[in-house]
């Protein structure tokens, strides 16, 4: 076991273990934000920078700062490591430049996006981000394509976070989209538009932190504030069947897989929640579904908006579940 | 004892003299105020031929912008109908469509849009909340009805004509537009 200091928490951890992992250990305020890092995919993050952290002392033996702000989700604990996320004014100051780099070639159009309210790029943006934008060039602009018969992919807004990508080569058997082109140019494809039809596809919606890949069957239905989300399971071959229904009076406008306060995929039964295509796209029907109980919402989040808690209900279950 | 706070104050029972048990000078007194407002200047507006000026930020009617190609800045995004303290406000939103590009500015647009006049409560939170400058309360008053089912306003009474545009540029001072 190491000890690793983060934000003056102190905290043993298992050797080998990333510092953003370390601090979800501790959990609340020290965690550093994540876009690209997914625990449940191995081999993402370390590309979109915003879990900078500062390390203050390196380890025990060689306690000499970083000289650079490190990526914590890539960066292993050291013995007497000494990390800085919140207290350090250098992480803020670069986070926001961080996110204003994501931001220049994504659009402001949350009013449109189906991912808005649940946005890991718009809470990062209200946090750090600035009220105008420096960049003055074009933005580029892609139209939006379809990618299989149920998935939209607007790639203006992708911020290459490479997580579909890793979803799709780590839960089918053959990928059939990936990232085109280098640099600024980059972006994610198929290699023939409509070539997605594995069963688990649907998945990587719920990775997208964006509104890049959304669901076609809820395009523009509702907004993620008027719906209900409800905890719900289902009998299904393919996937655990438990999943979140999102519900408009007594009707299923979209499925999802259960989600944790990171926006990453629960685990159900000792595996990763994903659920299949049948269950995400096809069961919009309440009767297939037994629904167990509303979801516990993050009462600062603007989906909980309307759906008054009474104040006898318990603190801590409101504010764990961030879905 | 002692009051605590020193504020205390002892109320005095005084025994009213001669001329204030006969009351004539203060009712006379009183006459003669009611007497001198007969000289005053008469502060009635003379409704309808007289109409009092409205102040630039009155909340009456709302009116759904257009841009200046004549699309509908309306997005659907709901926030309106989030900010909204009385749930006057609903609407279903549609996706645009090929050759639908000179309608509606952005991908999605409401293809209903209904505010409930009867449920508003004219606090104009719909206007501040909009990010797209599309609904503003104008200064027009919403006219009575006998029917109760007239009261809801659809698109058709909200979406200004290319024709008759409806001016709100007095009540932009703090959006981006009224800046410059």
């Amino acid at each position: 076991m190491v000890k690793v200091t983060i934000d003056d928490v102190q905290i043993e951890v298992e050797p080998g273990t990333s510092i953003l992992n370390a601090a979800r250990q501790i959990g609340g305020e020290v965690v550093p934000p994540a876009m690209c890092y997914y625990s449940k995919l191995p081999g993402t993050g370390g590309k979109c920078r915003t879990c900078l952290v500062e390390v203050a002392q390196g380890s025990e033996k060689d306690p000499r700062p970083m000289p650079k702000l490190v990526a914590s989700c890539s960066t292993p604990v050291m013995d007497g490591m000494v990390v800085k996320n919140k207290t350090s004014e250098r992480v803020h100051e670069n986070r926001g430049g961080v996110v204003e780099f994501l931001l220049i070639n994504h659009p402001l159009d949350c009013p449109i996006c189906d991912q808005a309210g649940e946005c890991h790029l718009q809470d990062l943006g209200y946090e750090h981000g600035a009220a105008g934008t420096r960049y003055e060039e074009e933005r580029r602009t892609f139209d939006p394509i379809d990618i299989g018969n149920k998935i939209k992919l607007h790639m203006n807004r992708c911020i290459l976070c490479y997580r579909c990508v890793h979803i799709a080569n780590q839960l089918t058997d053959k990928r059939v989209h990936g990232v085109l082109h280098r640099g600024e140019h980059a972006e994610i494809s198929t290699y023939i538009e409509n070539a997605i039809d594995n069963d688990f596809s649907g998945n990587m919606i719920d990775v997208c932190p964006v509104g890049a890949l959304t669901d076609k069957t809820f395009r523009f239905k509702s907004r993620v504030w008027f719906l209900k989300p409800m905890e719900a399971s289902c009998e299904c071959t393919k996937c655990s069947g438990k999943a979140v229904v999102w519900m408009f009076g007594n009707e299923i406008y979209r499925v999802t897989a259960r989600k944790d306060k990171y926006g990453e995929v629960e685990d159900q039964d000792g595996k990763t929640g994903w659920i299949c295509n049948d269950c995400r796209f096809d069961k919009k029907d309440v009767s297939k579904w037994n629904i167990e109980g509303p979801r516990k919402i993050n009462r600062h989040s603007v989906i909980s908006q309307g759906q008054y808690l009474s104040p006898r209900s318990n603190a801590k279950q409101i504010t764990d579940g961030n879905q | 004892m002692e009051s605590l706070s020193n504020r205390k104050q002892v109320v005095s029972k005084k025994e009213m003299t001669f001329m204030e048990k006969i009351y004539l000078p203060a009712i006379l007194g009183g006459m003669w105020i009611t007497f001198k407002h007969l000289f005053r200047k008469n502060n009635t507006t003379k409704y309808p031929e007289e109409v009092r000026e409205f102040a630039p930020v009155y909340r009456g009617q709302h009116v759904l912008k257009r841009d200046e190609q004549g699309r509908e800045n309306c997005t659907a995004c709901g926030l309106c109908a989030v900010a909204c303290p009385a749930e006057a406000i609903t609407m279903v939103a549609e996706e645009r469509v090929k050759g639908e590009e000179h309608l509606y500015r952005e991908e999605k647009y409401a293809s209903t849009y209904e505010i409930n006049m009867l449920r508003c409560i004219f606090c104009g939170l719909c206007e501040e909340a909009c990010p797209k400058e599309a609904i503003f309360l104008t200064d027009r008053i919403v006219p009575s009805n006998f029917e109760r089912g007239e009261f809801i306003y659809g698109k058709d009474q909200l979406v200004e004509t290319m024709e008759e545009r409806i001016d709100i540029t007095k009540r932009q001072h703090t959006g981006k537009r009224g800046k410059k």
